[in-house]
């Protein structure tokens, strides 16, 4: 049913062998007593959570909506109330709500770890993977909607077609077709080149990013943070070719490409995989503006 | 999707103080700099009548009873005036440094310090402001 958080196991570095080395093991090192301190404060941060929490219940209000049942045609807030559990997050909450009190309630939701990017809600004002999101970390009543900007199908599931337009608007596919010179079978990546692009290529497709942009929410053309960073992805990958890269950019500095972008960082803030997308956008502006200047 | 429904003010409603810096250096900017370009046309309206076409006269310079010099005098009695002045002195100033802000995040440095430049600016206006306080509002009051 409800994903249960492991508990930590306080023997897990007992169990480890300490090197014999007395500086290494010794209880007088610093790194030791700031590993203990922490452990402490750790300790003492989760008893009072639990303190305030157990055997508690958690108020949630979600956003109810269906447009082919007469009751639910005007949108309306649904109270529920869930035995709270240490680890809990939002998903939690509404799978039990769906479980135990109203099968009726709808919403997407597959990995439950913060992979598929199915359960992006507004969770009290703000766009959050429900997965990811602690219920602790949340004031109660916790207010759970489907993503704003985007249209509601039903409950907490919103129309994601426009957002998977623009994605697939800027080609994030790898395009490469010509075989690196000498007798490699594979297109290899520096080091240097992945880490790049890492943060780029955690995207999991979520829409939280689109969905708070304010841009994006009054300009339907523009391509929005998710897409321009999947476009930055590929245009920064050195294994495709130039013109390839100058095709990325034609696409990205159009109207409503990265122009658009103001640098509110709504997208950033609310990103779930902590990808830096305003960044990314700027730097997509910088390289458009290179290609188009040429001084030198 | 013609079925789907447009949540309307639910969405649009009560969500303003829920924004995050970035957020609020966009709007604060938006606002200045248009607080800066009415104050501009403004000032271009009032000091162009105060001008006047005959008001070159010498003599009337030499006595200070000329339409531009008696209209300055008169704007700078005001006590709403000089409160205005310092109102203009902190959007400029607002504006200027967020603005540099802006500048950087274009550059691309120090973007996750974004959040902190923004406070920065609001504090650095601050302080400006008030220091400017006595400066403006000497004759009238201070």
């Amino acid at each position: 049913m409800s994903t249960q958080q492991q508990e930590p196991e306080p023997q897990e570095p007992e169990s480890q062998e300490s090197p014999e080395d007395p500086e290494m093991k010794g209880a007088e090192s610093p790194q030791n007593q700031r590993l203990k301190e922490k452990e402490q404060g750790l300790a003492q941060e989760e008893t009072v959570d639990e303190s305030d929490l157990e055997g508690e219940t958690v108020h949630i209000k979600v956003f109810r909506y269906d447009p082919e049942v007469e009751g639910k045609q005007e949108p309306r807030f649904d109270d529920f109330y869930v035995p709270f559990e240490k680890g809990m997050t939002v998903l939690d909450a509404v799978m039990y709500a769906r479980d135990e009190y109203d099968s009726s309630l709808t919403f997407r939701h597959s990995c439950r770890q913060a992979v598929c990017g199915s359960d992006a809600f507004f969770v009290n004002g703000k766009q959050q993977l429900g997965c990811k999101t602690q219920i602790s970390d949340l004031e109660q009543p916790i207010r759970i909607e489907p993503l704003p900007h985007q249209e509601v199908v039903k409950d907490l599931v919103v129309d994601m077609d426009h957002f998977y337009d623009q994605m697939h608007a800027v080609e994030p596919y790898f395009q490469q077709e010509d075989l690196p010179d000498g007798d490699l079978e594979e297109q290899r990546q520096s080091r240097e080149n992945r880490e790049k692009v890492k943060m780029s290529t955690r995207c999991i497709w979520c829409a939280a990013c689109m969905s708070s942009c304010n841009i994006a929410a009054g300009d339907n053309d523009y391509l929005g943070p998710a897409a321009i960073n999947k476009a930055y992805r590929f245009a920064m990958d050195e294994r495709e070719d130039e013109e390839i890269k100058e095709h990325r950019l034609r696409i990205v500095e159009q109207e409503h490409g990265v122009w658009r972008c103001q640098t509110q960082f709504s997208c950033t803030e609310v990103c779930p995989k902590d990808i830096p997308l305003t960044e990314h956008i700027q730097e997509l502006k910088r390289e458009a503006v290179k290609k188009n200047l040429k001084f030198w | 999707m013609s079925q789907s429904y447009n949540r309307g003010l639910i969405e649009d409603f009560g969500r303003w103080k829920e924004f995050s810096a970035g957020m609020w250096a966009w709007i604060f900017h938006k606002f200045t700099g248009w607080m800066l370009i009415g104050y501009l046309f403004t000032h271009i309206a009032v000091l162009s009548t105060a001008i006047g076409a005959a008001a070159g006269d010498p003599t009337l310079i030499q006595q200070e009873t000329d339409v531009y010099t008696t209209t300055i005098q008169g704007l700078e009695s005001l006590f709403i005036v000089r409160v205005l002045e310092v109102g203009l002195l902190a959007v400029a100033v607002f504006h200027i440094l967020n603005g540099l802000r802006l500048l950087m995040v274009d550059l691309g440095i120090g973007l996750s310090a974004q959040d902190k430049s923004f406070y920065a600016s609001l504090v650095l206006t601050g302080v400006i402001t008030v220091a400017s306080v006595p400066t403006f509002m000497h004759g009238v009051g201070f």
